[in-house]
């Protein structure tokens, strides 16, 4: 794991709504092939820090390096396509197209066959198809027998809310991106899904290569899988370092336990 | 415009103002018929204006009963689109109960006619313009002063916390239906009174242009309305001569409501929340 | 209380009757006033008096009386519906949805009886239009006032218990009835089309005796139709069922070639039927052909992409414009006179770009921010088109006229003078935007509009540069509108800038909605049912009585679809599911197709189940 090249940097990230700064001068770092886990009370900016990093809401000022070149100026689409993918903490999924379509509508920015490719049936956009497919079903194939098999071209709706995160995260993965943004991806689940989510998170390192930024209030989580955790409070870095370290951190304790004002978390929507 | 509390454009509300306006037609010439109207102008005047106003109120509030109320919660297009089919039904009825040739009101009074030596207005123009600023402080009294307001504003805010608060929200719309439906009802007399006539798709375009200054104004911001009111107005009587006389364009007049178009798209693209500012409900805001 | 197994509706699970005594008279009420005011107002709209001039059965029926007879009977039907629950009985139909009907029956043909007292008694010809004494007779049958009053009090309560009545009927009996009802009503509406096709094959005895002379089924013709329909209705709807779920089963190549063999039949049967029939049918199968295409068009925008574009119509004028400017001598500025299909060509790139400029304003507004513009648009465009400004390039009010018609390659001229051939280019250009749509919806394109449509934040998240996507949909929408609008303008001959109101627009729209926003067969069966038989905006339809009321029949129609269908009349799957999202979970819980959370914590294989077994 080289140390030298960020594959994500940030540095001195301001946001504001109105007056409300929800993430104020906040610098971090992601290489490449690591697990970060992003932590904090609610209202700490972390869904926040995640809309900033896609493009989904404006930063005030600092940057967003990712490959050491700025995601300044661009669209959300765009920044997907330069390889950052994301879910959403209420999972969002295309509920009433097919799970098969969901994988393969995230795979828009991968490819480019237009209209006339499918007007005129030719064999580039046949292929292309065919290619989408597989993709799309091997990213589904990941999560075991789940999502793949009849459910193919079920809809979307009939999933239980477990399935719905991982088909969310399927469709993330099935951008083909180099950074994966998990927004509480074990929120809502029962303690044996979410060590099941827990392994595949790791898998999703070692077996597809992705760098990994996660939000999550489960402890157990954030133990078991992640390589550095960084800890927000009132949208400022408060510490980063090894979970062993911060969980002993005494301010991350008063963090947590003894806030004496708890602020109402603007981003979450 | 009240309509920003509901959270969709009502394209019926253009059809409500065209049935007040019809309302008055009605009773106005009814009385002229019995001699009121020239005899006691006033009197009849008023009482046009409040058979009209109970007229638009109820039929506002039907609409709301009929069409509105079961679709709450329902996809955003949905009652878009129920409120064109209200819209283009009202326009329809008024074609085959009333006819479709335009109607005329009685004649105004000669007092209401004659320009005035100062500002040389016409009566009625400075009566509609007395109107207004009264309907418009009442408006802004009832919504920022009053209990019922306060619940509107709420329900305008967040409907779900504002249901949780202990607000009625179907009686509140009814409500904000009714002041709506009441304003668009004397607005229709007015209209009716000035311009001498009514017809069955004279609610469209000022229907359209209502929006518009709402839209300029700010949506669900009385002040900016009013405000979005004068620019929308102004705009489209000096537009066309000041901006299209000179580039050699011929027959500007007939280009009036091209250019009323061509403001509300200008304003929509270069600040979409209005000049003064949106409210919205918070769902929207995402 | 536990689900049963039997469904609601099989014999041995009724409730015994209710009682009259229980009658929910409330309900009544309210049902009654309403089915009232309804009659009063048809019949001050005059409708009945235009309809009356239709006969459906020769001298004993007139369309105008369907119309105000069958709304006692849907009033007396509906008070003794009852909502079916799981596991809750249904009560036994017997006294109290007889009595019932009649009362409620009643109080709607008391609306009636007090228009005729009132108009009688009172003179409101001033606002009201059709108050006449007119109306007066028609109502009492010229037979006076009192007998005016008194009947319609009786033919309501026999409304009304006919239709209490038809819950006493088993459900076989009772659709029957109904088949041979609409199949009658169907077919003297239809009469035009029926009997210039049945002329056409050489069989005009048949039409003859089956339609009299002065319109409408002849008794004897009216007996049989009712007989045919009951017959088959009775004995051959189960059949019917059985072959459609065969066709649903069949996968792979042989579903392939059933779909083909369906589409071939269906090309067959349009390419035939024209040569059968004569000018006018044929007049009126071109206009549902451009509607057709400009629903199409409207539907990639609405339906798929889901853009509220009311301006549509500014896409079939840019288009005709187009056309009438590059072919026509008489055009006053340019006049290359070009052959048609050279003008299509410019027709498409000028639409395109008309829709470019105007989508990409417009294109990331809000849904309703965007409705509104697009409808400036429209009007815009319209008044460009009109004024003395531009007139010096399309003819402002005068329009061009002397429109020359569409040449292939020098062995036939297709214009106005000939209907039919006007609709096989209408038919051609269908076919291709059927195509387009068909294979578009299910391209890389088509998904991410479905996706933005869904949720456009989350489409962006994903990597769908969304304001392209749907600036595509917009031009496809337009460059297929403006077809329309090319065939538009050779069929008629001329342009006027009063044949592109936003009225048109507003007619597409309500032509998708009721088809059915996104799917296609729903909007071809709209345009052909709405077009076809009430007509379009200055087009006339079958029921050319009803040319007055057809805007009003829209309205209305529009509300309703979006009350109680909003899926539209051949809805397509997926956005239905959309719009009825939480009835559809439910009922899929009910089948136990959605899982529950709790099978999938055990690891791997819960997911296998098929969707039968999932506990609930």
């Amino acid at each position: 794991m080289s140390r030298s090249e960020p594959l994500l940097a940030i540095r001195d990230l301001d946001v504001a709504f109105g007056g409300l700064k929800a993430v104020n001068g906040l610098s971090i770092e992601v290489y490449e092939g690591e697990i970060v886990s992003v932590i904090g009370p609610n209202g700490a900016g972390k869904t926040t820090l995640f809309n900033a990093i896609s493009a989904m809401v404006p930063i005030t000022s600092g940057d967003v390096l990712f490959e050491g070149s700025s995601l300044l100026g661009l669209d959300p689409n765009q920044v997907t396509a330069r390889g950052i993918a994301r879910t959403f903490q209420n999972v969002r999924l295309f509920t009433n197209m097919t799970i098969l379509e969901n994988v393969m509508v995230a795979q828009h920015c991968r490819t480019k066959r237009g209209a006339w490719g499918a007007l005129f049936y030719t064999r580039a956009f046949r292929s292309e198809e065919a290619e989408i497919r597989a993709w799309g079903e091997k990213v589904l194939g990941f999560f075991g027998s789940r999502l793949v098999g009849f459910r193919l071209n079920q809809p979307a709706s009939v999933l239980s809310y477990a399935n719905r995160r991982r088909l969310e995260i399927a469709r993330a993965m099935a951008t083909r991106p180099k950074l994966l943004l998990l927004d509480e991806p074990v929120a809502g689940m029962n303690p044996v899904e979410s060590a099941e989510l827990t392994r595949l998170i790791g898998r999703l390192r070692d077996e597809w290569g992705f760098a990994i930024v996660f939000i999550e209030h489960d402890m157990s989580v954030v133990r078991d899988v992640s390589d550095r955790v960084i800890v927000l409070n009132h949208g400022e870095l408060l510490t980063e370092g090894l979970y062993a370290d911060v969980s002993m951190d005494p301010r991350v304790i008063e963090a947590y336990l003894g806030q004496d004002t708890i602020i109402e978390d603007a981003t979450k929507s | 415009m009240v309509y920003g509390v509901l959270g969709f454009i009502n394209f019926a509300h253009g059809e409500v103002f065209m049935m007040g306006a019809m309302t008055g037609m009605i009773t106005s010439n009814k009385l002229a018929d019995a001699g009121l109207w020239d005899s006691n102008f006033i009197g009849s005047l008023a009482l046009v204006m409040f058979g009209s106003i109970l007229v638009s109120m109820f039929l506002a509030v039907v609409m709301e009963r009929l069409a509105y109320r079961p679709l709450r919660g329902a996809p955003r297009l949905i009652p878009l689109i129920t409120s064109i089919g209200v819209s283009f039904f009202i326009q329809n009825m008024s074609i085959v109960l009333f006819g479709p040739a335009s109607k005329s009101y009685p004649r105004r009074p000669d007092w209401l006619r004659d320009k005035h030596t100062f500002l040389e207005i016409e009566g009625a123009r400075i009566m509609v313009i007395v109107a207004a600023a009264v309907s418009m402080i009442a408006l802004w009294y009832l919504v920022e002063r009053t209990k019922v307001g306060k619940a509107m504003r709420a329900v305008a805010e967040d409907s779900e916390i504002a249901a949780l608060m202990g607000i009625d929200v179907n009686k509140t719309i009814v409500k904000v239906f009714a002041v709506g439906g009441a304003f668009a009802g004397m607005a229709g007399i007015l209209w009716g009174v000035l311009f001498g006539s009514v017809i069955h798709n004279t609610g469209f375009l000022p229907g359209i242009k209502a929006f518009s200054a709402a839209v300029v104004g700010g949506i669900g911001n009385l002040g900016g309305a009013m405000v979005g009111g004068l620019f929308i107005g102004i705009a489209e009587s000096v537009g066309p001569l000041l901006v299209l006389e000179p580039l050699g364009v011929s027959g500007v007049s007939q280009l009036r409501d091209a250019v009323a178009f061509a403001m509300l798209i200008a304003v929509l693209l270069l600040r979409p929340s209005g000049i003064f500012g949106e409210r919205l409900r918070a769902e929207d805001r995402t | 209380m536990t689900a049963t197994e039997t469904r609601p509706g099989s014999e041995e699970e009724f409730a015994p009757p209710r009682r009259v005594r229980d009658l929910d008279w409330r309900r009544l009420l309210r049902l009654g006033g309403v089915a009232a005011f309804v009659q009063m107002f048809i019949s001050l709209t005059a409708m009945p008096v235009r309809l009356d001039e239709r006969s459906v059965i020769e001298s004993v029926l007139s369309l105008g009386f369907v119309f105000i007879g069958a709304i006692p009977i849907v009033a007396g039907n509906r008070l003794s519906r009852q909502v079916k629950l799981e596991g809750v009985a249904v009560h036994r139909a017997g006294r109290y949805e007889l009595v019932g009907g009649a009362l409620v029956g009643t109080l709607a043909g008391a609306g009636l009886s007090l228009l005729v007292m009132l108009i009688t008694h009172f003179d409101l010809r001033e606002p009201l239009v059709n108050w006449s004494p007119q109306l007066r007779d028609l109502l009492s049958f010229n037979r006076g006032p009192v007998f005016g009053t008194l009947i319609w009090l009786g033919i309501g309560a026999a409304g009304g218990l006919i239709g209490g009545g038809l819950r006493l009927l088993g459900a076989r009996w009772r659709r029957t009835l109904l088949m041979m009802a609409t199949t009658v009503v169907l077919a003297s509406i239809l009469e035009q089309l029926v009997v210039d096709l049945v002329s056409g094959v050489g069989l005009e005895p048949v039409a003859e005796w089956f339609y009299a002379r002065r319109g409408g089924l002849t008794q004897a013709g009216a007996g049989v139709t009712a007989a045919i329909a009951g017959v088959t209705t009775f004995f051959g709807r189960g059949r019917m069922k059985a072959a459609r779920e065969r066709i649903k089963t069949l996968d792979g190549p042989a579903r392939t070639r059933a779909n083909a063999g369906m589409i071939l039949l269906t090309a067959a049967i349009l390419i035939v039927v024209p040569l059968l029939v004569g000018s006018l049918t044929n007049e009126l199968l071109a206009n549902v052909g451009l509607f057709v295409l400009l629903a199409l068009g409207l539907n990639i925008v609405v339906g798929l992409a889901g853009i509220l574009d009311l301006g549509y119509v500014a896409f079939f004028a840019v288009g005709s414009y187009t056309a009438a400017v590059l072919t026509a001598a008489t055009s006053p500025r340019i006049n290359p006179e070009f052959p048609w299909f050279v003008a299509l060509i410019f027709v498409v790139v000028i639409t395109g770009l008309v829709g470019l400029f105007i989508g990409a304003p417009v294109i990331r507004m809000r849904g309703d921010y965007l409705a509104i513009v697009t409808l400036g648009f429209g009007e815009i465009i319209r008044l460009l088109f009109l004024s003395d400004w531009l007139s010096g390039w399309f003819g402002g009010s005068q329009g061009i006229t002397a429109i020359g018609g569409v040449e292939i390659f020098g062995l036939t001229t297709i214009d106005g003078t000939n209907p039919r051939n006007i609709f096989y280019l209408v038919l051609v250009f269908c076919a291709i935007a059927i195509y387009v749509s068909w294979r578009l919806e299910r391209s890389r394109l088509g998904r991410a509009w479905m996706a933005v449509r869904e949720d456009e934040t989350v489409a962006e998240a994903m990597g769908i540069n969304t304001v392209n996507v749907k600036l595509l949909a917009f031009v496809v929408g337009a460059i297929l509108g403006s077809f329309s609008g090319a065939i538009f303008a050779n069929k008629v001959g001329s342009v006027f800038p009063s044949s592109f109101l936003i009225l048109v627009s507003m007619v597409i729209l309500v032509v998708v909605i009721f088809g059915g926003m996104g799917s296609i067969v729903g909007v071809i069966a709209g345009a052909a049912l709405l077009i076809g038989v009430l007509g379009g905006p200055k087009q006339p339809g079958l029921l050319q009585e009803f040319s007055e009321f057809k805007l009003l029949i829209y309205g209305a129609l529009l509300v309703w679809m979006m009350l109680a269908r909003p899926e539209g009349l051949i809805p397509s799957a997926r956005r239905s599911r959309e719009l009825h999202q939480e009835e559809f979970l439910q009922d899929a819980w009910l089948r136990g197709e959605v899982e529950s959370d709790d099978d999938n914590g055990d690891g791997g294989d819960a997911g296998t189940a098929p969707p039968g077994e999932a506990r609930t």
